[in-house]
């Protein structure tokens, strides 16, 4: 279910000049998402299909996104400090943002995603 | 998991109890806190709750082998680090000896948007994660009100916080849980509500600007536990209660006597001192000698080599070793030999009760012989009388149970009687000395009566008590037609007698002088008699012996005369005239 599990829980530094990078390259904002989880509930696969869409509608091609089960990896919800679930977590571009439920309300997530003015 | 041990004791009322380890909170909840269960702290703001609740983890894991995880809402793991290393308490090491879990849970509300339905099955599962890492026993949720400052979905939270309560039952953790105090319930959002077994307030309460920490139980299901508001102690060895009002009155009583210091008091107390182990009462108003007895005693009792404790509420260590000084006594060697130590505090510092919550962590600590209370009517500078003798009757029964020497002096005002001191506790004491301004002849001396020695025969006689360049010196007073003179009227009196005796000394000279003259007028009258008796004795012989003399020339012109006649000489004739002759001329 997840793409990458060993990504570091950001030294900012590092994922800021990544991200700097990145920006060279597409002269766009590029999105690193991540999305816990917690088992396949309900919840868990709504958050999941709804993420899927918002990133494949307004930041195609520049958004990386990893779910993490924290069940599995209940390491990761310490790192990522994961309270509620599921949650997804805006690390960059920065500032870092966090949503939780399960992400019904795709307004407030675009709002807080910052991702409408770019269209 | 990780549960039932043999550490937990089952209580007998059949709740079983983890032991927390603090000082005084086991003896008050009989055993501990109820196993398996959380337990909620609350209180206001800095009363000790997240202390309370990190010493139940510390000493779970040093002392009972309890591993045990921290949930913090509002400190981060550092900062905990930071502020216990000030109690002593090394976090990092404990979580590198995987006895500690520190998780910082960080809830910044700017950074949340609530998208739709969620749970907090993140938290449980962090909580789930910790506990399994360490083999956790114990767990602390400090404080988890947080949350509702975090979300603001209420009805999600608090149906969680129920799922959550009972998943800590289920893993059989025994947990703390703190909340902040709300107006009206014991915490602003009603965590009492989920969590019912075991609920622990913690109040600061201020009474006449002195503040005391107090500890109560509100409710303990299933379980008898103290009632009273404890109260109780932040230091630097963390966290103490004192079950004070719980000592009975079966102390043991020793018949071993020590000396008071003062030769001729111990003469007064039937020759031996005082009993060991018992309270003694000096009172008497200002300036009559109080901390010099206390002294005295100090200074014989670390000549024996015994520990002294000296609790002064007037007076700083040095001045008192200074003071000391001017009456022949060297305090300052004994402290440094580590024999006698001094807490000097204002008896306004703190409360009334955490004046005896210091006493009895200090006699633990010390483990003194001897305690001196210098004075403890000054106690009322931070406490009615009644709570003051309520606080002393418990300090005497704690220092008699610890058969510890304790000397009490108390300053009685000059207005009232001074067979009473000032908080009616002399009835408690075993040795009342009383120490009294005898005013006279435009002086003021101090007179020492011994009022009660519970169990020795005792002098009945006030004597004098002067303080001298070498410590304190017993005197008879003067008993006589005039009263009982003491000072400089007591020594008048006596030059008086000296000079009284002295003339009756010279009198007896003369007379002996008289004596003796009569006799050698007498002996030289009887040397004159004698050689008058001589004299006369001499004129006798000489007469005799010119008669003699004369009757020998008699004899013989007789003869002569006889044969010029030429007589027929009778054969007898002449003796016998000479006979007849001698005896006609006497």
């Amino acid at each position: 279910m997840s793409k990458k599990t060993d990504i570091e829980t950001a030294p900012v530094q590092d994922s800021a000049t990544a991200f700097e990078l990145a920006l060279k390259e597409t002269g766009q904002e590029y999105y690193i998402l991540r999305l816990y989880v917690a088992g396949m509930t309900p919840n868990s696969q709504r958050a999941i299909e709804n993420v899927e869409l918002i990133c494949k509608e307004h930041m195609q091609g520049r958004f990386e996104l990893e779910i993490i089960d924290i069940y599995q990896q209940p390491a990761l919800a310490k790192k990522g400090q994961i309270v509620a679930a599921p949650t997804l977590v805006k690390e960059l571009p920065l500032p870092l943002r966090k949503f939780i439920g399960d992400m019904s309300q795709t307004e407030r997530i675009l709002v807080g995603l910052d991702v409408r003015k770019k269209d | 998991m990780a549960k039932p041990n043999k550490k937990t004791k089952p209580a007998a009322d059949g709740v079983l109890k983890t032991p927390t380890g603090i000082k005084g909170l086991d003896e008050i909840t009989g055993g501990g806190l109820p196993q398996g269960r959380p337990t909620l702290v609350c209180g206001g703001t800095g009363c000790g709750k997240t202390l309370l609740a990190m010493e139940f983890l510390v000493r779970g894991a040093t002392q009972f082998d309890e591993p045990g995880v921290f949930m913090s809402f509002e400190e981060k793991s550092d900062e905990l680090t930071k502020n216990f290393a000030s109690l002593g308490f090394d976090l990092n090491e404990l979580v590198g000896q995987n006895k500690l879990a520190i998780d910082y849970v960080h809830l910044e509300p700017s950074e949340i948007e609530e998208a739709g339905e969620y749970d907090l099955e993140g938290l449980i599962i962090r909580l789930g994660h910790a506990i399994d890492t360490i083999g956790a026993g114990r767990v602390v949720l400090d404080t988890i009100e947080a949350l509702f400052s975090g979300l603001s979905n209420e009805a999600v939270l608090r149906s969680e916080l129920r799922r959550l309560f009972r998943y800590l039952k289920d893993k059989g953790v025994t947990a703390i849980v703190t909340g902040e105090q709300g107006e009206r319930t014991f915490t602003r959002f009603g965590l009492e509500e989920y969590v019912a077994d075991c609920v622990i307030f913690l109040s600061h309460g201020i009474s006449q600007q002195i503040a005391t920490r107090r500890l109560r139980i509100v409710k303990y299901r299933g379980s008898a536990h103290g009632t009273n508001e404890y109260p109780f102690l932040i230091d630097s060895q963390g966290f103490s209660v004192m079950p004070v009002s719980s000592i009975g009155l079966d102390h043991p009583a020793s018949s071993e006597r020590i000396q008071s210091g003062i030769p001729r008091l111990d003469t007064m107390l039937g020759g031996k001192g005082y009993y060991r182990g018992s309270s003694i009462l000096v009172t008497g108003t200002a300036g009559t000698g109080k901390s010099s007895m206390a002294a005295h005693f100090v200074d014989a009792a670390c000549r024996r080599g015994e520990r002294c404790l000296y609790f002064a509420f007037e007076e700083s260590q040095n001045q008192i070793i200074r003071n000391m000084q001017s009456i022949g006594i060297d305090l300052g060697k004994w402290v440094a030999k580590g024999l006698l130590q001094f807490q000097n505090a204002r008896a306004s510092l703190c409360g009334l009760e955490m004046h005896l919550v210091i006493m009895h962590k200090a006699v633990d600590r010390f483990d003194p012989a001897i305690v001196v209370v210098d004075p403890i009517s000054n106690l009322v500078a931070a406490a009615t009388e009644a709570e003051v003798k309520s606080m002393l009757s418990r300090l005497i029964d704690f220092l008699k149970m610890k058969q510890v020497t304790a000397f009490y002096t108390d300053l009685t005002s000059t207005s009232g009687s001074l067979e009473r001191t000032e908080i009616g506790i002399s009835s408690l004491m075993d040795t009342w000395l009383l120490l009294q301004a005898m005013e006279g002849s435009g002086e003021r001396n101090r007179g020492l009566y011994l009022l009660k020695s519970r169990g020795m025969a005792h002098s009945n006689q006030v004597r004098e008590f002067i303080l001298s360049g070498g410590g304190i010196q017993l005197r008879d007073v003067y008993i006589g037609p005039g009263g009982v003179l003491t000072g400089s009227a007591r020594l008048a009196q006596e030059a008086r007698d000296k000079a009284e005796s002295l003339m009756c000394k010279q009198d007896m000279e003369r007379k002996r002088r008289d004596i003796e003259r009569k006799k050698t007028a007498i002996e030289a009258q009887i040397v004159a008699l004698r050689s008058e008796l001589e004299a006369e004795k001499d004129d006798l012989d000489r007469i005799l012996a010119e008669e003699k003399q004369r009757d020998e020339t008699l004899a013989s012109e007789n003869l002569d005369r006889v044969k010029a006649r030429q007589a027929d000489t009778a054969a007898g004739l002449p003796t016998s005239s000479a006979k007849t002759g001698t005896g006609g001329r006497k």
